[in-house]
C-alpha cells in the first residue's frame, strides 16, 4: 500500500474513532434519558446529531458554502501558524495579528474612494501589511532581547484585543449612533464578491473570494518552501538553528521575517472575515480563530496541503454543528470535543492502530516543534 | 539558546548591553512619571487596615520619584550599581507602582492591603499551573495542557462538591488533572506523540468537554450540580497579628497556604532530594541518567501524574476558593498566563511564583482602579497585565533557556 492512501486510511480511521468517543459522550451526558432507563432515545440522539452535522456542512450547497466561509479565516490563520512552525517559532499570536489586519483592512476599507479592481486589493494588502507588521513584534523581541515568542504573543493577543476594542469606539472608526464597540461599514467597492456570486443574489450563500485569496496564499506559503531561498532557510532555521548559524544564515533576521510573513497571512484572515464577511468589525472579529488555527495547523502537520485540508475539515465541522445545535439539544461545543479528539487521534498513529488491531508500521510524523529552546 | 552558551568576554558585553538598557527603562520611568503621574492633583489614601491609613500626594510624589529616578538612571548608566543594581530595580519598580497607584487613586482611597490580599489569592491557580508545568518540563515533557487541566479540574470539583463536600469535590477536581496528565503521559511516552499535539487536544478536549456539560447538565440543574458554598478564609493565630502583612498573607484561603507550600516543597524537592536530581536528569540529558539506571519512562509518568495533581488543585480555585459554581471557560486563558510564568520563571518554581505574583497583581489592581475615574480609557488598564508581562520579559528577563529534552520522546536501547 502506497503511503498516501495509509495515511488517508489513518486519516478516516481517526475521524471514526473521534466519531465513536463523542457519541458516548453525548449518550452520558443525556441525564434525562439515562434516568428514565431510555437508551434507545439516548443512541436516537446520537444518530440525529451526526445526521445534522452531515447535512450542516455538505448536505446543500449553502451547507457547502458554510463549509467555506467557516474554512477561510480558519485557513489564513493556519498558515500563519504553520508558517512559524516551519521557522521553529510557536504563534500563539495568530488571533492579535488578526486583529491588526482587521484593522488596517478596515481602514483602507472605509476611509478611501476607489474603483474595486483597485480597492480590494489595496484593503488586502493593507491586511496583510498590519498583520506582518503586528506578527513582526515577537520576532523583533526574540532576536533582541531572546524574549520567548509563546510568551510575547499571548500577551500582544491582550494588548490587541484591549486596543481594537477602544479604537472601534473612537470617532474614526465608531458607527453613526452606535456607543458600542462596532465600526463603520467599509465600502461597497471595497467588499470580496461572493464567492457564488454567478448563481444570483441569494444572500444565504455567505461564502466569499477570501476563500480564493486562502487558496493562492497556500500555493504561495508552498512556493515560498519549495522555490525559494528564503523558504529554505526559514526551515533550515527551524530544523537546527545553531547548524543554519554556522552555514551562514542570520537566523535572527529570518525570526522576524518568519514571523513578519506569519503574521501577513494572519491579517489576511483578519481582513477577509471585515470585508468578505461581515463588511464591518466588532471587538470579536476574530474570536477563538486564532486559537483553532493551531490545531489546524498541528492537524495538518504545518504543510500547505496539510492546513487546507483541516481548515476544511474544521470548516466543515463549525456548518455542520449549527445545523446539529439547531436539529437536536446537543450544543455545538460538541464540536470542540470532535476536533480535539481528531487531532490527537490523527497525532497518534500507534495508538488508532492498537485501538483498530491493524499489523504493520505505523506512519510516523515526527515533531513540529522542537522544545523550547529554539 | 545562544547567548547563554557564549564564553565570558560575549557574556559581559551581554551585561554591559543589559546595564545600558536598564538605564534608559529608568529613564522612560522618570518621563512617565512627570508626564503623567503629575497630572493628577490631590491625596491619594491607602488603606493599610481596618482603621488606618497612609496618604500621598499624587503630584508631589510623582515629581519626587521622576527626579529620584533620573539620578538612579544617571548612576545606572555612568558607573551602575554592582551588586546592588536588582535591589534598585526593585526598589524603583515598588516606588514607581505607589505613584502609579497614587495617580490613580488621588484625591480619593483605597484599600491597599485589600488589594494585595486580592494579589495572592488570585495568583494561586496560576502559580499552581506553573509549578505543574515546572515538574512535566523538568522531566522533559512540554505541558501546553496546563489550561485544559485547570478548566477540567475547575468543572468536575464544582459538580464534586455541590453534591457531596468541599473535600471530596477538591479530590475529583484533584483525580481530574491528574486523568488528563496520564493521557499526556501515555500518549507522549508509550505513544510518543508529539507533545505539543497532545498538549493542544487536551486543551480543546477540556474546553469542548466542559461547556458541554456546562450547557447540558450544568445549566438545568443548577441548584443541585452546580451551586456551592466556597471556603472560608483561615486565620493563622499570631502571624495573622502581624501589622499589614498579616492580612496579605495569613488571612487567606487555605488554597493560598498550599500553593506556597507547593513552591516550597517543589523548590526543596527538585534542588535537594535524590528525586529532584533524577527529575532534573531526565530532561536534560535522559539518555545519560537512563545509562546510570533512572528508569526514565517511569518517572515521567510519576512527575506527570504529579504535575496533574497539583494543577487539579488549582483547577479547584474557582469554585471552591472563590466563585463558588462553575462557569463556561471560567480559567479564560490562566493556564497559558501560568505557562508564561514557567517561562518568565526560568523553569524555577519560586520564579514562577514570582510570575503568577506580577500578573495576578496587574489583576487586581485593574480591578482596584476600575472604580476611579482617571481619565484613561478602561482598555488600557484591564491590557496593563500584558503590557506589564511584556514589558519585563523583553526588559529583563530575556532568553531563558529551557530543559534541553523537552520535548523528545525517551526509548530505550
Amino acid at each position: 500500500m502506497n503511503e498516501t492512501l495509509k495515511s488517508l486510511r489513518f486519516t478516516l480511521l481517526a475521524v471514526v474513532a473521534a466519531l465513536f468517543v463523542s457519541a458516548f459522550i453525548i449518550v452520558i451526558t443525556d441525564i434525562e434519558a439515562l434516568g428514565d432507563g431510555n437508551l434507545g432515545k439516548a443512541f436516537g440522539t446520537v444518530g440525529r446529531a451526526y445526521w445534522g452535522l452531515f447535512k450542516g456542512s455538505f448536505g446543500s450547497l449553502r451547507a457547502i458554502s458554510n463549509t467555506i466561509t467557516g474554512a477561510t479565516p480558519l485557513l489564513l490563520a493556519g498558515l500563519a501558524v504553520s508558517a512559524a512552525f516551519k521557522a521553529g517559532l510557536f504563534n500563539i499570536g495568530a488571533t492579535g495579528q488578526m486583529l491588526a489586519g482587521a484593522v488596517t483592512g478596515l481602514f483602507v476599507g472605509f476611509a478611501f474612494q476607489l474603483p474595486p479592481i483597485i480597492h480590494v486589493p489595496f484593503a488586502l494588502l493593507a491586511s496583510a501589511a498590519g498583520g506582518a507588521a503586528f506578527g513582526a513584534i515577537p520576532g523583533v523581541l526574540k532576536a533582541r532581547t531572546g524574549a520567548h515568542e509563546v510568551i510575547t504573543t499571548i500577551m500582544l493577543n491582550g494588548i490587541a484585543s484591549f486596543t481594537v476594542l477602544w479604537l472601534l469606539k473612537t470617532q474614526l472608526f465608531k458607527r453613526e449612533g452606535r456607543d458600542d464597540a462596532i465600526s463603520k461599514f467599509v465600502e461597497d467597492s471595497a467588499k470580496l464578491p461572493k464567492l457564488f456570486g454567478f448563481m444570483g443574489n441569494r444572500i444565504d450563500l455567505l461564502a466569499h473570494t477570501g476563500f480564493i485569496v486562502g487558496l493562492l496564499a497556500t500555493f504561495a506559503f508552498w512556493w515560498l518552501l519549495r522555490k525559494t531561498t528564503l523558504g529554505f532557510e526559514m526551515q533550515a532555521t527551524g530544523f537546527n538553528q545553531e547548524a543554519a548559524r554556522y552555514a551562514g544564515m542570520r537566523t535572527k533576521s529570518l525570526m522576524v521575517t518568519s514571523m513578519a510573513i506569519a503574521g501577513a497571512f494572519a491579517g489576511l484572515a483578519g481582513g477577509s472575515e471585515v470585508l468578505g464577511l461581515y463588511g464591518y468589525a466588532s471587538a470579536t472579529v476574530a474570536g477563538d480563530i486564532g486559537f483553532d488555527a493551531i490545531a489546524v495547523a498541528l492537524l495538518g502537520r504545518s504543510t500547505p496541503i496539510g492546513t487546507l485540508v483541516s481548515a476544511l475539515l474544521f470548516g466543515a465541522l463549525q456548518a455542520g454543528g449549527r445545523q446539529m445545535q439547531v436539529d437536536t439539544d446537543v450544543p455545538i461545543d460538541l464540536i470542540i470535543v470532535l476536533r480535539a479528539l481528531i487531532v490527537m487521534f490523527i497525532a497518534a498513529p500507534l495508538l488508532v492502530k492498537a485501538m483498530f488491531r491493524m499489523r504493520g508500521e505505523a506512519t510516523s510524523f515526527g515533531q513540529t516543534f522542537r522544545g523550547w529552546g529554539g | 539558546m545562544s547567548t547563554s552558551a557564549a564564553p565570558g568576554l560575549v557574556v559581559s558585553a551581554e551585561q554591559r548591553k543589559r546595564a545600558r538598557s536598564l538605564g534608559i527603562a529608568y529613564l522612560v520611568l522618570a518621563v512617565v512619571c512627570f508626564t503623567i503621574f503629575t497630572r493628577r492633583a490631590g491625596d491619594a489614601g491607602f488603606r493599610i487596615s481596618e482603621s488606618s491609613q497612609f496618604t500621598l500626594p499624587a503630584q508631589g510624589f510623582g515629581w519626587a520619584l521622576g527626579i529620584v529616578l533620573i539620578a538612579i538612571a544617571a548612576g545606572q548608566l555612568l558607573r551602575g550599581f554592582g551588586k546592588l543594581s536588582n535591589v534598585v530595580l526593585a526598589l524603583a519598580t515598588a516606588a514607581f507602582f505607589m505613584s502609579f497607584m497614587a495617580w490613580a487613586a488621588a484625591g480619593d482611597s483605597f484599600s491597599f492591603v485589600g488589594m494585595l490580599q486580592d494579589t495572592v489569592s488570585r495568583s494561586v491557580p496560576i502559580t499552581l499551573g506553573a509549578v505543574a508545568g515546572i515538574l512535566s518540563e523538568r522531566s522533559g515533557v512540554i505541558n501546553i495542557s496546563i489550561e485544559g487541566m485547570l478548566l477540567a479540574s475547575a468543572c468536575t470539583s464544582a459538580i464534586g462538591a455541590s453534591l457531596t463536600n468541599l473535600w471530596l469535590g477538591t479530590l475529583v477536581g484533584i483525580l481530574t488533572g491528574v486523568a488528563l496528565a496520564a493521557i499526556l503521559a501515555v500518549m507522549s511516552i508509550r505513544y510518543k506523540v508529539d507533545q505539543v499535539i497532545v498538549g493542544f487536544a487536551i486543551n480543546f478536549f477540556a474546553l469542548g468537554v466542559t461547556s458541554f456539560i456546562s450547557f447540558r447538565v450544568l445549566v438545568p440543574n443548577r441548584d443541585t450540580m452546580n451551586n456551592l458554598l466556597p471556603v472560608m478564609p483561615i486565620r493563622i493565630p499570631l502571624f495573622a497579628d502581624i501589622p499589614f502583612f498579616g492580612q496579605i498573607l495569613f488571612d487567606q484561603t487555605i488554597f493560598v497556604y498550599f500553593s506556597f507550600a507547593t513552591v516550597a516543597l517543589a523548590t526543596w524537592g527538585l534542588y535537594r532530594t535524590k528525586w529532584g536530581l533524577r527529575t532534573r536528569a531526565i530532561g536534560e540529558y535522559p539518555r545519560a541518567a537512563g545509562t546510570l539506571g533512572v528508569d526514565v519512562n517511569k518517572l515521567r509518568y510519576r512527575n506527570l501524574l504529579l504535575a496533574g495533581a497539583v494543577a487539579g488543585v488549582g483547577g479547584a480555585w474557582w469554585p471552591i476558593g472563590i466563585v463558588g459554581r462553575f462557569d463556561q471557560n471560567i480559567t479564560n486563558g490562566r493556564g497559558f498566563i501560568a505557562l508564561a510564568a514557567v517561562i518568565f520563571g526560568r523553569w524555577h518554581p519560586v520564579g514562577a511564583l514570582c510570575g503568577a505574583l506580577v500578573f495576578a497583581l496587574a489583576e487586581a489592581v485593574r480591578l482596584k482602579i476600575g472604580n476611579f475615574d482617571t481619565g484613561i480609557p478602561s482598555e488600557f488598564l484591564i491590557m496593563a497585565p500584558y503590557l506589564v508581562t511584556l514589558i519585563v520579559v523583553a526588559g529583563f528577563i530575556g532568553a531563558s533557556r529551557a530543559p534541553k529534552a523537552a520535548g523528545q520522546p525517551y526509548e530505550d536501547q
